[in-house]
This record gives structure tokens, C-alpha cells and sequence, in this order.
């Protein structure tokens, strides 16, 4: 018998993430993205302080496998309902997950109103550029061109308008602190989501106003590819309508930063 | 404690505070506007929550995520904004989350107006959202029932982890009257084992109103109808005004009541005996309570500020025992207690 060597750990299942099998269809950023916020609420050990809000989206069962008190809420409510939770418990840090359609299309009001009030709370904004849920309907991110169920000849802008950049339009709101772009198609890009979800955590915590860090993400359902496909279609199409980068960082957000 | 002379809706904003109402969130609308101008003053000074919402969507939302946390919490509205809660509101009933929504009616449909209404009578007791929930609505009919009600309003959440409204119109919200308002205590919150205040100490809570599997969202509606049984097992309420030897039994509620009983009145000296059934729950409906008030009248005339909404659950409760009139007024039109007296006439004359 060979003796026992100490071994060290390198990577486990997050504390905050659930063991149990996700509905997401596979190579979906979805789940990454869960397991990203799930490694954040373990490094600042907040599980037991943390509210989520699921979206009507791909990702409302979020609650299912990111494990904090979680809420559901109406379709592009959440900013709303965070809110209200945020103003009677201070103390807890409350985010919103919330899809394109969600956050973009029928919850922009709440998502404005609850940035420009500049409410203590964080959104992680999945930016897959359609409507997973409902079928691959056109989503207000939606490309020109993007072929979609709702735009089968392709998005045409005489018709359909213009993408919504999410992240432009929020930094010009003075309620928000801290507003940045981010993707997980690769592991570099990952640690990077990874840290700007902590930073907007930390934020939060320090109640400097309202953070919210998009994730340029994929369907490789609806857009009808690979999972290796969607990655490459993803870098090569949707970055350069979405460019990745800090949209908005409040000073009170950068000297947070330099202490930590 | 000592009367103080209190405009409806300001009275109905210090009820809240008073019932332990944490947190507000609204809209401005007239006829209810004071209510949440008086709360933008009050809440923020007791260290209590107020946001003046984006819109009724986002207030009721608030509510919706405020009440999820355990937190005793009030919106107040009129019509149009009343119609866009109703998501919201599906929401809460199927969470079972307590939370107090009170409409001040104006006329309808569309932007109406801003006289008073009880045209959204279909639309609060029936539900008004999607789905089978059935909201307790209270009906109050002078400024200090106003207070006790929106009292109850927050106790009856509590107890049944539903939502509770309070109808009201125009006419209440903007009159002034003396009340008599409880002594104003830190909000105590009852133990709430399912809130969403942080997973520390205890398995985490989900709230939710998502059951992709219809045998569990079947449960889910089950155990809402047993509340709802509940509900109107022990919580009708309504009020007899002179009907032991009434022949017409008029049946009102709200600001409509008033002028009834001011009717009734003036009917009984030219003759004519008159009584009032009002009922203070209109949903759950005092059916059987109405019933036997029936037998004992020989005509009933229903009157209503809206084209004959409550007259429907009239019928249900007499069915034919007895000739049922009606009289009502819309779009804002308040009636004289003379018109109702003249009414009255026509529905005994009727053969
Ligand atoms: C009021 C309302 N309208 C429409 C829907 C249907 N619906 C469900 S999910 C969805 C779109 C979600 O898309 P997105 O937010 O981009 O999330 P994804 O599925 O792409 O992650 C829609 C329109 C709904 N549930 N509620
Ligand atoms: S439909 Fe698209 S967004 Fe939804 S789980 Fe599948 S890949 Fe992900
Ligand atoms: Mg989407």
C-alpha cells in the first residue's frame, strides 16, 4: 500500500451552487455564469446574507442551483422587486439575474428607475442577443441581420429598429456606480467576469449605488450551432456591436477598489 | 385617544403606519395622490421604507419584493393604475406573501375621470389578475371605518399570507371626517419562517410562483382554495341598517351606503320602510348573511356608483325569492339621497 499523500485541492463544486443538474441546454453560458456568482458569494462568504431574483427567461429557474434565499419574479420586474427588498433589509445584498428580453425589452422602465434611483443592488445582465426561453424570438439586442423566429429574413432595422446597448445607456444614469461589460467564452474571460461580479458585489456592500456587469453570452439552441460554433459566431459578431470594457466606474468605485 | 378631523386619504396613510406598515410604494393618481404625498413625509421620518415607483407596474412590484422579505407593506392607487397591478398582484396571491393594496376608484373605463366610481367592482373581487386567486376586499364606508379597516387589512394578510384590498373612491378618499386612530408602535412582525431574509441559521427559502409540473401547481392552487374557504368561513362582515321591518332591503356598500342610509331616512318619513344591507366584505361576499335579510324584505333595489357589478352577486345570494331593482349611477355621477329615495318609489310600485 502506497501511503497517503496530502493532496490539495484545486477545484470543487462551489458552497453557493447546487448539486443537482441544470436544465440548460448544453455548451448554454447560463449555467458558467451561475457557477462564476456562486464562487463569488463563497469568496466573500455572503450566502447567508444574499437574496437572488430569477428572471422570466431561460434562467428563471436560477433558483434551483444558486443556493441563497432566491425569489422569482415577474417578467423584467426584478429591478422592481429588488428594490423593495433592498430598502426594508439593507443588510442583505440582493441581485437581479435577468436575460435581454427580461432587463431590455419589457423591464426596461424598472431597470432605468432602479439605476437612476441608484439602489444598492446588483443586476448580471445575460446578453445572448434573443429570446431563449419563448423560442428564439427577436430580442431587443437582437443583430442587424440576426436571423431570428420573429425576424426569419433577418433583423431588418427599417422594421425592427436598433440593438439596445444596455450598458451605454445605464452609465449616463447618475444613480449607478459601477457598469461594465464582460463575456465568458473563454477561461480568461471567465476570470475577468469573474472579478467584475465581485467588485459588484463589493459595491453593493459599500452601498456606492447601483452595479450591473452584462455578459456577452450565447444560444447555441436558437441560434441554431455548436456549442463551439456559438462561441466563435458570439467573439466574432456580437463583440463588435457589444465591445467588452468598464462602461462606468464611479471614483468612490475606484478608491473601493485600490483598499481591496 | 382624542377624534382628529383627517381627510380619507391621509387617514387611510396614518391607518398603515399606525397598523405597522414598514414599507409604501406608489404612484401618484388622483383621487389618491395624498395618500402617498402623506407617506413620502411620515415613512422616511419613523426610518420606514417610501419610493415614489416608476409607474404602478414598478410599485406593485416593490410590494411584491418587500412582502417576500416579511415586511408589512401598503400601496395605494386609483383605476387605471388598480389595472396595472393586476400581474403583480397574481404574483403575490400565488406566492402567498402578505401585501395591502388599496384603490381609490375614479370613473371609467379608460382615463375616466377622477370623480368617484365602484365600477372595479368585478376587478377586485373577482380577482382582476390572471389565475384562480380571490383577493379579501374590504369596503369601507366612512373615514373611520377606512382606518379600521385598513387595520384589518394587514392583520387579514398576515393570516392568510394573501393580498387584502380596500375599496374605496373619489368620495372617501377626499372627504374629511373625525377619526380615532390607534397609538403609533414600532412595526412588530409576526415569526415568518418562509421570508427572504438571508439563509443564516436555517435551510434556505425559495419564493416562487413557477410549478412546471401540473400535478404541484395543481397542489399549489388547491391550497389556495382552502385558504380562500377559510376565508369565507370566518370573515364576513357586513353591517343590517333598520331592516327588521324594512319591505325594501336596498343593499350597498362604500360611499354609495352613505347615501342609502341618508335615503333611507327620508323614504321612511314619507312611508315608505326601508332597511340597508351593506356588506364591509365584498369579497368573501356575505351571501348567506344577505339570504335571510332577503326573506325578511318583500323587494330589494341594489345601488351602486357603476352599471350593476355587486348586483350580480346580489342575485347569486336571493336567486328569484324576490324582485331585485337596481340603481345606478356611472361615470363619476354621485346621486342625490333624493334620486335613490325616488328609485326606492319606483322599485315598490314596480309590479
Ligand atoms: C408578461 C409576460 N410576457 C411574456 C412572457 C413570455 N416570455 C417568457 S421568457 C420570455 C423571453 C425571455 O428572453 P430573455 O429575457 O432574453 O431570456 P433568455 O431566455 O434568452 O435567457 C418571454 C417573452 C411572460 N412570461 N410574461
Ligand atoms: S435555449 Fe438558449 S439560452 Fe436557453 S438554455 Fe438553451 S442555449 Fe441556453
Ligand atoms: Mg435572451
Amino acid at each position: 500500500m502506497s501511503e497517503a499523500k496530502e493532496e490539495k485541492i484545486v477545484f470543487q463544486r462551489p458552497k453557493a451552487l447546487c448539486d443537482v443538474v441544470t436544465h440548460y441546454c448544453p455548451g448554454c453560458l447560463h449555467g458558467v455564469v451561475h457557477r462564476v456568482i456562486a464562487e463569488v458569494i463563497d469568496d466573500l462568504g455572503i450566502q447567508e446574507i444574499t437574496v437572488g431574483i430569477a428572471p422570466v427567461g431561460c434562467s428563471v429557474l436560477a433558483y434551483n442551483y444558486i443556493a441563497t434565499d432566491f425569489a422569482e419574479a415577474a417578467h423584467g420586474r426584478a429591478p422592481a422587486m429588488a428594490t423593495g427588498m433592498k430598502r426594508v433589509h439593507p443588510e442583505l445584498v440582493v441581485f437581479t439575474y435577468q436575460g435581454d428580453g427580461d432587463l431590455a425589452a419589457i423591464g426596461t422602465n424598472e431597470l432605468i428607475h432602479a439605476a437612476t434611483r441608484g439602489e444598492n443592488i446588483t443586476t448580471i445582465f445575460i446578453n445572448n442577443a434573443i429570446y431563449g426561453m419563448t423560442g428564439g424570438q427577436m430580442a431587443p439586442t437582437t443583430l442587424p441581420g440576426q436571423v431570428t423566429t420573429s425576424t426569419p429574413r433577418g433583423r431588418d432595422t427599417k422594421l425592427a429598429g436598433f440593438p439596445v446597448r444596455v450598458c451605454e445607456l445605464v452609465s449616463t444614469l447618475e444613480g449607478s456606480a459601477y457598469i461594465v461589460r464582460r463575456s465568458a467564452y473563454n477561461p480568461s474571460e471567465i476570470r475577468k467576469l469573474k472579478a467584475a461580479i465581485k467588485t459588484a458585489f463589493q459595491v453593493q456592500m459599500a452601498g456606492l449605488g447601483y452595479s450591473l456587469v452584462e455578459v456577452v453570452s450565447n444560444c447555441p439552441t436558437n441560434w441554431g450551432m455548436t456549442p463551439l460554433e456559438s462561441l466563435k459566431w458570439l467573439q466574432e459578431n456580437m463583440l463588435a456591436y457589444y465591445p467588452l470594457g468598464d462602461y462606468k466606474v464611479k471614483d468612490s468605485v475606484k478608491e473601493l477598489m485600490a483598499k481591496k | 385617544m382624542a377624534k382628529v378631523l383627517m381627510k380619507g386619504n391621509e387617514a387611510i396613510a396614518e391607518a398603515a403606519i399606525r397598523a405597522g406598515c414598514e414599507a409604501y410604494f406608489g404612484y401618484p393618481i388622483t383621487p389618491q395622490s395624498e395618500v402617498l404625498e402623506y407617506m413620502s413625509a411620515r415613512m422616511p421620518e419613523l426610518g420606514r421604507a417610501f419610493v415614489q415607483a416608476e409607474s404602478e407596474l414598478g410599485a406593485v412590484n416593490m410590494v411584491y419584493g418587500a412582502a417576500c422579505t416579511g415586511a408589512r407593506v401598503m400601496t395605494t392607487t386609483s383605476s387605471p393604475g388598480f389595472s396595472l397591478m393586476q400581474e403583480g398582484l397574481s404574483y403575490i396571491a400565488c406566492s402567498e406573501v402578505p401585501a395591502v393594496a388599496v384603490n381609490v376608484m375614479r370613473g371609467g373605463p379608460g382615463l375616466g375621470n377622477i370623480q368617484p366610481s365602484q365600477a372595479d367592482y368585478f376587478q377586485m373581487t373577482k380577482g382582476g389578475g390572471h389565475g384562480d386567486y380571490s383577493p379579501i376586499v374590504l369596503a369601507p364606508s366612512t373615514v373611520q371605518e377606512a382606518v379600521d379597516l385598513v387595520i384589518l387589512a394587514f392583520d387579514l394578510a398576515d393570516k392568510y399570507r394573501q393580498p387584502v384590498y380596500i375599496i374605496a373612491d373619489g368620495m372617501l378618499g377626499q372627504m374629511m371626517e373625525p377619526v380615532e386612530l390607534p397609538e403609533l408602535k414600532p412595526p412588530q412582525r409576526p415569526e415568518r419562517p418562509w421570508a427572504l431574509t438571508g439563509a443564516k441559521g436555517r435551510p434556505r427559502n425559495i419564493i416562487t410562483s413557477l410549478q412546471l409540473d401540473p400535478p404541484t401547481l395543481e397542489k399549489v392552487n388547491l391550497r389556495l382554495q382552502e385558504t380562500y374557504k377559510r376565508i369565507r368561513e370566518n370573515e364576513q362582515r357586513y353591517e343590517e341598517y333598520m331592516t327588521d321591518d324594512a319591505d325594501l332591503l336596498v343593499v350597498a356598500y362604500g360611499t354609495a351606503a352613505r347615501i342609502v342610509k341618508t335615503a333611507i331616512v327620508k323614504a321612511r318619513r314619507d312611508g315608505l320602510t326601508a332597511g340597508l344591507f351593506r356588506p364591509i366584505t365584498v369579497n368573501p361576499y356575505p351571501y348567506d348573511a344577505l339570504r335571510r335579510a332577503a326573506e325578511k324584505a318583500k323587494r330589494l333595489l341594489v345601488v351602486e356608483l357603476s352599471a350593476g357589478q355587486m348586483l350580480e352577486d346580489v342575485r347569486l345570494a336571493v336567486m328569484d325569492k324576490r324582485p331585485i331593482h337596481f340603481f345606478g349611477k356611472m361615470g363619476g355621477v354621485v346621486p342625490m339621497p333624493e334620486d335613490v329615495v325616488d328609485a326606492m318609489k319606483k322599485a315598490m310600485a314596480e309590479a
